[in-house]
């Protein structure tokens, strides 16, 4: 299955990822070699089989909403590349 | 002192014929002068060694240590370690200094192991052979030309290299049990849910589980035993009780049925790999097994189903790499968008960017019902051919890989055939089942693998076979070095 270049850039944009122009062609026919090898999925019969999302169907857990983790706002900030006051810096969003 | 296993470290300890502190000195002064040849470590943590000996040595000698008390180790580079580096072999996070310790570091710290340093692998666990790390490839210690399998081939080849006696892994598709095979150590992929995934960097959260790599059974048992637990911090973590896996380890295994699925000894398998494997089933049958024949039918679905769910989960997952709050930051971006896009663009390998790609397509609009939820249908078929297979057995065995370690460079430039590598490791994850890779043998002096694979929270039982075929072969003490 063949994939274009328009289609990897629109995926690109939806995940947010610069591809640059001398690769996409190289990114295009990969993922044509992927979209091939799940597309075997798609000749199985699955009528009335339910999707599995946990394999001993166990549920969510639930607890009750508490604060339970210690306060670490500085070292969590610390890991930003660029953070001021308490807020993780950003380029300017509102003109 | 390196060649020690596990449990002859703890004896060695416990009567006094070395200190942690002499012993986490020779192994960190093996890595120094070895490791260069095969890049098994990102991080050597000597200093933290060095202090975590001391404080075992002094608890050692109070006569109440921890299991595994002034026992060396090291951590696969995804689990994060509290203020030491965890990459995740990504330039993403080669900034990255986590301000806690995952859930398994926090166990296994409790019983007093003492961290050595953090292992390679291949970026975000994403790679069968340890060729996706932005720190470079890891080199098989039987064969620096080969591959160590992946995506734990450093916690592997460290094992393989007598640089550490075991070393914590993951497993989403085969990443313990396929490295394990590759480098003849032994390696175990838990149930679902029976170790905590809290503080592990997530690649695809319904099939990401946490083991142990080690050079026998034994000693999996050991590290198992400590990483094994109900943790409230992860919502998909079972809850179960505490177990000592060292406890069945010499039960008798004469009435043991083992299911020998025919699929995997098709098409595409190393006729030496075979050879080896049909070996182990024979030596299996003299210590009083018999061998049932089960067929998993789905068994060729199982790498399509697993690449649409993996990156579909990863896609998902790997959004939280922003360049905002952690990790790598392009320059000069012009607005939120560019930061975005070229911080994910420069920050992510090409097998990343790949797997996040497919991810999206497979998720976005008008196709989730075609691939993603096709593809847990066909989870649940691949499940019911196991649920089936054990009615009739104990446990199945079959190879591991198709074939022993491959070139380095050999694969790297078609990611299809590179995925096949994990064809008969992937079902495992899919099913949430327990699965194993031992020792069994050599082919042109490469290590190959027996896989077991377990019933649902089957581990004890798993161990007790590995270790009877351990006590009447020899295959796992063969070294690389």
């Amino acid at each position: 299955m063949a994939v274009d270049t328009q289609t990897v850039e629109k995926l690109a944009e939806l995940a947010r990822i610069a591809i640059s122009n001398e690769t996409i062609e190289e990114v295009s026919s990969r993922l044509g070699d992927i979209l091939q090898l799940i597309d075997q999925l798609q000749a199985v019969n699955t009528d009335g089989v339910a999707p599995m999302a946990h394999p001993l169907d166990e549920v969510q857990t639930l607890r009750t909403d508490s604060v339970t983790e210690p306060d670490q706002r500085e070292s969590f900030l610390a890991q930003a590349p660029q953070s001021e006051e308490g807020l993780y810096l950003v380029p300017k969003v509102i003109a | 002192m390196h060649q020690l296993t596990i449990a002859e470290i703890i004896r060695g300890l416990r009567s006094k014929e070395f200190s942690s502190t002499e012993l986490t000195h020779h192994l960190l002064s093996r890595i120094q002068q070895l490791d260069s040849s095969y890049n098994s470590f990102i991080s050597v943590t000597e200093e933290l060694a060095l202090n975590q000996a001391k404080a075992a040595d002094k608890c050692l000698a109070t006569g109440e240590a921890p299991a595994l008390c002034g026992v060396p180790i090291a951590h696969k580079d995804i689990i994060c370690t509290n203020g030491v580096r965890t990459s995740c072999a990504s330039k993403m996070l080669d900034n990255f200094i986590p301000p806690y310790d995952a859930t398994v570091v926090e166990n296994l710290n409790s019983v007093g192991t003492v961290t050595l340093g953090k292992t390679n692998m291949d970026e975000f666990a994403m790679g069968s052979s340890n060729e996706s790390s932005y720190y470079g490839p890891v080199k098989n210690p039987w064969n620096t030309g080969y591959v160590p399998g992946g995506s734990s081939g450093g916690s592997a080849a460290a094992v393989a290299a007598l640089l550490v006696p075991g070393a914590t892994a993951t497993d989403t598709g085969g990443s313990i049990r396929q490295p394990a095979a590759l480098t003849n150590t032994t390696g175990l992929k838990p149930t679902y849910g029976r170790v905590s995934r809290w503080g592990i960097v997530a690649y695809a959260s319904s099939l990401d589980q946490a083991g142990p790599i080690a050079r026998n059974a034994e000693d999996v048992a050991y590290l198992l035993s400590a990483m094994a637990s109900h943790d409230p911090k992860d919502s998909t973590s079972l809850d179960r009780p505490q177990t000592d896996y060292t406890a069945k380890l010499n039960d008798s295994i004469t009435d043991l049925k083992i299911g020998v699925p025919r699929e995997y000894f098709g098409e595409g398998l190393n006729a030496g790999t075979a050879a080896r494997v049909q070996d182990a089933l024979k030596e299996f049958e003299k210590l009083g097994a018999e061998l049932v024949d089960v067929s998993l039918p789905h068994t060729e679905l199982a790498i399509p189903a697993y690449y649409v769910i993996a990156p579909a989960e990863a896609s998902a997952n790997l959004s939280r790499f922003d360049g905002v709050r952690y990790g790598y930051r392009c320059e000069e971006p012009s607005d939120l968008r560019d930061l975005y896009m070229r911080s994910r663009g420069e920050g992510f390998g090409e097998e990343v960017q790949r797997r996040i790609l497919v991810g999206t397509y497979a998720l976005s609009a008008g196709y989730y019902d075609a691939y993603y939820n096709k593809a847990q249908q066909v989870r649940r078929l691949i499940k019911q051919d196991f649920v089936q297979a054990f009615e009739k057995v104990d446990v199945i065995m079959g190879p591991t890989t198709p074939s022993p370690a491959f070139k380095l460079g050999a694969k790297n430039s078609d990611p299809v055939a590179m995925y096949l590598e994990d064809i008969y490791t992937i079902a495992t994850n899919l099913a949430g089942l327990p699965g194993m890779s031992l020792p069994c043998g050599l082919v042109d002096n490469m290590p190959v693998g027996l896989q077991i694979t377990g019933n649902y929270l089957d581990e004890a039982r798993m161990l007790n076979i590995a270790h009877q075929y351990q006590q009447v072969t020899d295959w796992h003490k063969a070294s690389a070095v």
